[in-house]
């Protein structure tokens, strides 16, 4: 009986604690970051009735349409072939990272690293460079969504591969299967459908990613934005804002759409 | 029974088919191709600046060299380096702490098994509009009311996190043993007890190990907003080093840096992930 209070009273004790810690943190971070929750409580409904007030697009933000719509056709390209040359290419290393079908253990573990570094060093960094020597060209955009993708895609794959194949392959080895009839008849057919699935969150996630990236060098809808933000034209801001909102929701749609038919 | 089975093999010239038709994997192939013939022809409808691309790929390797194998930091110290990379976490806490606050009660309103679907689907359909626009654009937008800095990067920031945990929440929440809430319920417990005694002791594990891989996002994300929105931090840090000092070295070293923390992180929440998830 005893006991059992004393439990309850360590976990009392613990989640204080706990709580305590977080509430300095929070206290430390926004002294750190010149946040006031006051503030940022206020400038939410200022916010939303700006909002409702200035980002409906009036009559001269409709002239800007068809300039609109070809930045978020560019935009729309760059996701989608960024993402399917980095799955080609993140296929590869995955089939080396993965624990079921590695040729051996330096070259899964490069292959991880290898990963690993390009999902982590952000965008940002891609981009800031790439603009020095490619200027404000698509193909900045393109390398930028590229080298991100690829390192996300490699961790998905790999996971995706470790799940689904354990028992084919080891049926497959049974029969005395070579390594790449395993590769091709058992691994690969078995973690397509996931893999698909994982190329059309990262073209959903890319175009976000665009919009980012454009603003940052100057190519797609993200400049767009950022040069009539730049010039108070609100109207063909919520324009603009609509249109991606429509293409990500439309894009979101497809891929619940496929992954039902395919999974 | 002989005959039935003989009628279900298909023979085209000469040979027994061994592949079934199956709509799935016709699908899958119907997708493959189309995106395969996208990246082949979308490309031609672009239109491209003139570059010269043989001087372009020989500059970025060498800018690649500069920044990846001579890093060196010239304009800031690495004290200030190391400060603004804390700044740069604490944004990306405050962001996910307040998010994640927001996120439980709307995640709760929002499970099918504590709450009638009406109201869940109007927060999945507000959540699905956030997450429609992205962070950058949101940041943006509050900053007209707010100002550039740091209220406006942590309310767009704050924005995704409660898209993203809510439902990460949620879908804990549904899988929770319906008869748990049951007995309490048929004790007269209210509402409230259940949340508190069943609810919370139950997803408490994932919604910490979603809450810290929300956390490492929100660093990255933090980075992004830094560079793009004068939030501050190391972004903006990386921003000035290449946009107005053109100091690839300086870029490479921040670069360093911000990946160093990024992996830690990672290795933090993969150890998270497999301590919680993994005892269960």
């Amino acid at each position: 009986m005893n006991g059992s209070l004393d439990v309850i009273k360590k976990k009392k004790i613990q989640m204080t604690l706990v709580l305590l810690i977080l509430l300095l943190c929070t206290m430390g971070t926004s002294m750190l970051t010149d946040f006031s929750f006051a503030d940022g409580f206020a400038s939410v409904p200022g916010t939303i009735v700006w909002m409702t007030t200035n980002l409906i697009p009036g009559a001269e933000a409709f002239e800007n349409l068809s300039k609109i719509l070809s930045k978020l056709w560019e935009t729309i390209v760059l996701s989608i072939i960024s993402t399917t040359t980095a799955g080609v290419i993140a296929l590869f290393f995955a089939l080396l990272g993965s624990k079921t079908t590695k040729v051996n253990q330096p070259f899964a573990l490069l292959a991880r690293l290898v990963a690993s570094v390009f999902r982590n060093i952000p965008a940002v960094a891609w981009a800031l460079v790439l603009v020095i020597s490619f200027g404000h060209n698509v193909v900045t955009g393109y390398f930028a969504l590229f080298f991100t993708t690829f390192g996300f895609l490699v961790r998905a794959f790999i996971e995706t591969i470790d799940e689904a194949s354990v028992e084919s392959v080891e049926a497959l080895n049974a029969t005395g299967a070579t390594y790449f009839q395993m590769v091709f008849r058992g691994v690969i057919p078995e973690s397509l459908p996931q893999m698909v699935s994982w190329l059309f969150f990262m073209i959903d996630t890319n175009i976000r990613n665009a919009t980012l990236v454009g603003l940052l060098t100057g190519t797609g809808i993200g400049y767009l934005f950022d040069m009539y933000y730049k010039r108070l034209d609100y109207g063909t801001v919520g324009l603009i804002t609509i249109c991606i909102i429509a293409i990500v929701i439309a894009i979101e749609f497809i891929s619940n759409k496929v992954r039902r038919l395919i999974l | 029974m002989q005959a039935t089975t003989m009628q279900q093999v298909k023979v085209r010239n000469g040979k027994i088919q061994i592949k079934a038709f199956h709509r799935s994997s016709f699908v899958l192939q119907l997708i493959l191709g189309f995106l395969a013939v996208f990246t082949l022809v979308a490309p031609f409808f672009l239109t491209y600046t003139v570059i010269d691309i043989q001087t372009a790929i020989f500059y970025t390797l060498d800018n690649l060299k500069m920044m990846f194998l001579q890093p060196a930091l010239h304009q800031v110290t690495v004290g200030a380096a190391l400060y603004q990379i804390v700044i740069t976490l604490a944004l990306a806490f405050l962001a996910t702490l307040i998010g994640a606050v927001i996120s439980f009660f709307l995640a709760i309103l929002s499970a099918k098994n504590l709450m009638p679907s009406l109201l869940s689907n109007v927060i999945i359909t507000f959540n699905s509009f956030i997450r429609a626009v992205p962070t950058v654009l949101w940041v943006l937008i509050f900053a007209i009311v707010a100002g550039l800095g740091s209220v406006a990067a942590i309310l767009g920031m704050t924005l995704h996190t409660i898209a993203y945990l809510t439902k990460a929440y949620s879908e804990s929440f549904e899988e929770i043993d319906d008869g748990m809430i049951e007995a309490l319920r048929a004790t007269g417990a209210k509402w409230w007890h259940i949340i508190v005694h069943v609810v919370l002791p139950q997803t408490s594990s994932y919604m910490v190990s979603w809450t810290f891989l929300r956390f490492e996002t929100n660093y990255g994300v933090a980075i992004a907003m830094g560079a793009a929105a004068a939030a501050g931090g190391i972004g903006f840090e990386l921003f000035m080093a290449s946009g107005f000092y053109y100091d690839l070295h300086e870029v490479g070293m921040i670069t360093y840096f911000a990946l160093a923390i990024a992996l830690i992180l990672e290795f933090f929440s993969i150890q998270i992930k497999n301590r919680l998830m993994g005892s269960k």
